[in-house]
């Protein structure tokens, strides 16, 4: 599903060279739910970042589903992640002059989906993390629980088979953690969703599938 | 689309100090450009007594250039009477002379007068509306009858407020008799404007008759305006015939023109042709750099902007958005901004002129906005949206997804 060959990325100033990751071998398989950990600047969030494309490697290979991703252009990638890639942000990252439901058709508008269409997915997607209660509020009327929910529609609602995530419950209480945990479980298991989490919790980290450990830029387990 | 409007709604609501800092550049650019192209309209746009204008070609600048010498005046009655009149298949054809100022006596009082020498077909191809009486004919024109046509404006001064038909004024040593009162006239309408107008043939000299330049103007009416170019090329041929002082002269340059034609070959003294896009190219390059300065200070602020928006770009941008896609986002926003603009200097418009036109800035002229006007202030909103949007959303399109999710900017 995702494959990772001999990737490097390297941050050049003017004057400093700074190594963010070097040859990392990932693959992970579909259906899986890895989580990626490490100390704070070792490279997780960089290496979510190449797997998402929002960000390019410097050197070695990555390929999604199979298709090579080196070289391909801006508007490749943009359908890309938006087809294919869902993401999760520590901070939501809502927009907060939208309500909770136009948020979450935002990776819709980038389809040819009717209004009508795109209005019914982002309300399925908002039932699936039982907000549906909520669907006119606007984000800062939420908890922050509410609003990680609603980030979670809005990176499933366009059914994505890879959802990645940086720290999701980095930003709540342990309780409401453990509801954000559960609705990425039940992602993976139910709809066979691909999840890449990057994590600093060990407690939230053992129950994934299998755990990638970097430091300094390199992985180490 | 709906969703960007929408949010550019939301946007414009939730930033009121940017929205109105932005709205109040925006309207009053607006504002002036309205006046400027209501001004324009009532210039050129077909209306009474000129409502036939749009099938109205005019014969008014006449050069002759030679290597040394250059001559450059209104046309003559006789080039009008021998090489526009014979025009074929049109629907009237019409002289008049340019307006001169003269004086009116009653009593001690001098009024100061513009008078106008037309012939008969003048009033079949201008639509005056007759308070009283009537338009003098071609044969009272031909047998050089001394009858007049008057404003009301005039008639007032002159007679009061009893009905000035068959009474009679002195100008310029003869009497002339009212036959017609028609209400005053712009002075922006080139050929209507006048305070008096009389016949051609009750001119004291007949020499006008033998003059090939100088002060009268020609009228073409024709069936439609898809004939104005056979009637150009047919003049233009016509001319190869006109006796050219050789000596002197190489060439002559004149056409049938349409009023801003006339206006345009009056301005630029253009060689080739009317010089119309000469003009046109003047007034857009006057309008674009009277926009610059509130262009870039909408682009800056726009700019100013970005750091504040950029997550929601890092999220568009993670959710699929393509540049293009974000492109057109902002710059849609920035055009409702700008039609709000645009209703607002709409508005400030219509009591701008409203003003105007009750001081009487230009005599016997109505500014009004119209909707016409409406369409073209409009039209100039969208335009300095998309002018003043382009640039910023371009850099926004541009912004590093990464960095911008963290806040940062490009």
């Amino acid at each position: 599903m995702i494959r990772l060959e001999n990737v490097d990325k390297v941050y050049r100033t003017e004057r400093v060279e700074t190594l963010a990751l070097h040859n990392i071998n990932l693959d992970v398989a579909q259906g899986e739910f890895v989580s990626i950990m490490g100390p704070s600047g070792c490279g997780k969030s960089t290496l979510l970042n190449l797997i998402g494309l929002l960000d390019r490697p410097t050197g070695g290979a990555l390929s999604l589903d199979g298709g090579k991703i080196n070289g391909a252009g801006d508007k490749a990638l943009a359908k890309l992640r938006n087809e294919k890639l869902g993401f999760v942000f520590q901070s939501f990252h809502l927009v907060p002059d939208l309500t909770v439901v136009d948020n979450v058709e935002i990776p819709l508008l980038y389809r040819k989906i009717a209004a009508k269409d795109r209005r019914k997915m982002a309300l399925a997607a908002l039932d699936r993390v039982g907000l549906a209660s909520r669907v006119h509020h606007f984000p800062t009327q939420l908890s922050g629980g509410q609003q990680q929910r609603v980030a979670i529609a809005r990176a499933i609602v366009g059914k994505p088979r890879i959802l990645l995530a940086d720290e999701p419950t980095g930003n709540l209480d342990s309780q409401m953690g453990e509801e954000i945990m559960e609705i990425l479980h039940g992602l993976n298991r139910d709809e066979k969703t691909t999840v890449v989490m990057v994590t600093h919790d060990e407690r939230f980290a053992k129950q994934t599938d299998r755990i990638v450990r970097l430091f300094d830029g390199r992985q180490v387990a | 689309m709906r969703s960007y409007f929408k949010l550019a709604l939301k946007v414009l609501g939730r930033r009121k100090f940017f929205t109105f800092i932005s709205l109040f550049g925006i309207s009053m650019t607006l504002v002036v450009l309205m006046v400027a192209t209501a001004v324009l309209d009532n210039f050129f746009a077909p209306r009474a007594p000129e409502s036939r204008f749009d099938r109205v070609l005019t014969i008014s600048r006449v050069t002759q250039r030679g290597p040394h010498d250059s001559e450059s005046m209104e046309a003559g009655y006789a080039l009008l009477d021998g090489w526009m009149r014979p025009l074929h298949d049109v629907e009237r054809t019409a002289i008049f002379s340019t307006v001169s100022s003269t004086a009116i006596y009653r009593g001690d009082s001098r009024i100061d007068t513009d008078v106008k020498h037309t012939d008969g077909d003048y009033w079949n191809i201008l639509d005056f509306h007759f308070i009283e009486g009537r338009p003098y004919s071609s044969k009272e024109d031909a047998a050089g009858a001394h009858v007049a046509v008057i404003t009301d404006d005039l008639s007032r001064k002159l007679f009061d407020t009893a009905s000035p038909l068959g009474k009679s004024f002195t100008l310029e040593g003869d009497s002339y008799t009212v036959v017609g009162v028609v209400p005053r006239v712009s002075l922006t309408r080139m050929a209507a404007y006048s305070d008096v107008w009389i016949p051609i043939g009750a001119l004291k000299s007949s020499d006008y008759r033998h003059n090939y330049l100088g002060g009268f103007v020609g009228l073409v009416l024709a069936h439609s305006s898809s004939d104005f170019p056979r009637l150009k090329a047919e003049y233009k041929a016509r001319l190869r015939t006109f006796p050219l002082d050789r000596k002197t002269y190489t060439e002559i340059a004149t056409g049938l023109d349409t009023p801003f034609e006339a206006l345009a070959r009056d301005l630029t003294q253009n060689r080739t042709d009317s010089g119309a896009w000469i003009l046109i190219g003047v007034l857009a390059a006057v309008a674009l750099l009277f926009m610059t300065l509130p262009v870039l200070n909408l682009v800056t602020l726009n700019l100013s902007r970005i750091m504040e928006r950029a997550p929601e770009i890092g999220v568009r941008k993670a959710f699929g958005a393509s540049r293009p896609a974000l492109i057109g986002q902002f710059v849609i926003e920035n055009i409702v901004l700008t039609l709000f603009g645009g209703v607002a200097g709409f508005i400030l418009t219509v009591v701008a002129l409203r003003i105007a036109n009750q001081f009487s800035v230009v005599p016997g002229a109505v500014f009004e906005v119209n909707a016409r006007v409406f369409a073209y202030g409009m039209l100039i909103a969208v335009f300095f949206g998309a002018f003043s949007g382009v640039y910023p959303a371009w850099r926004m399109s541009r912004l590093d997804p990464v960095l911008a999710l963290r806040g940062g900017a490009a």
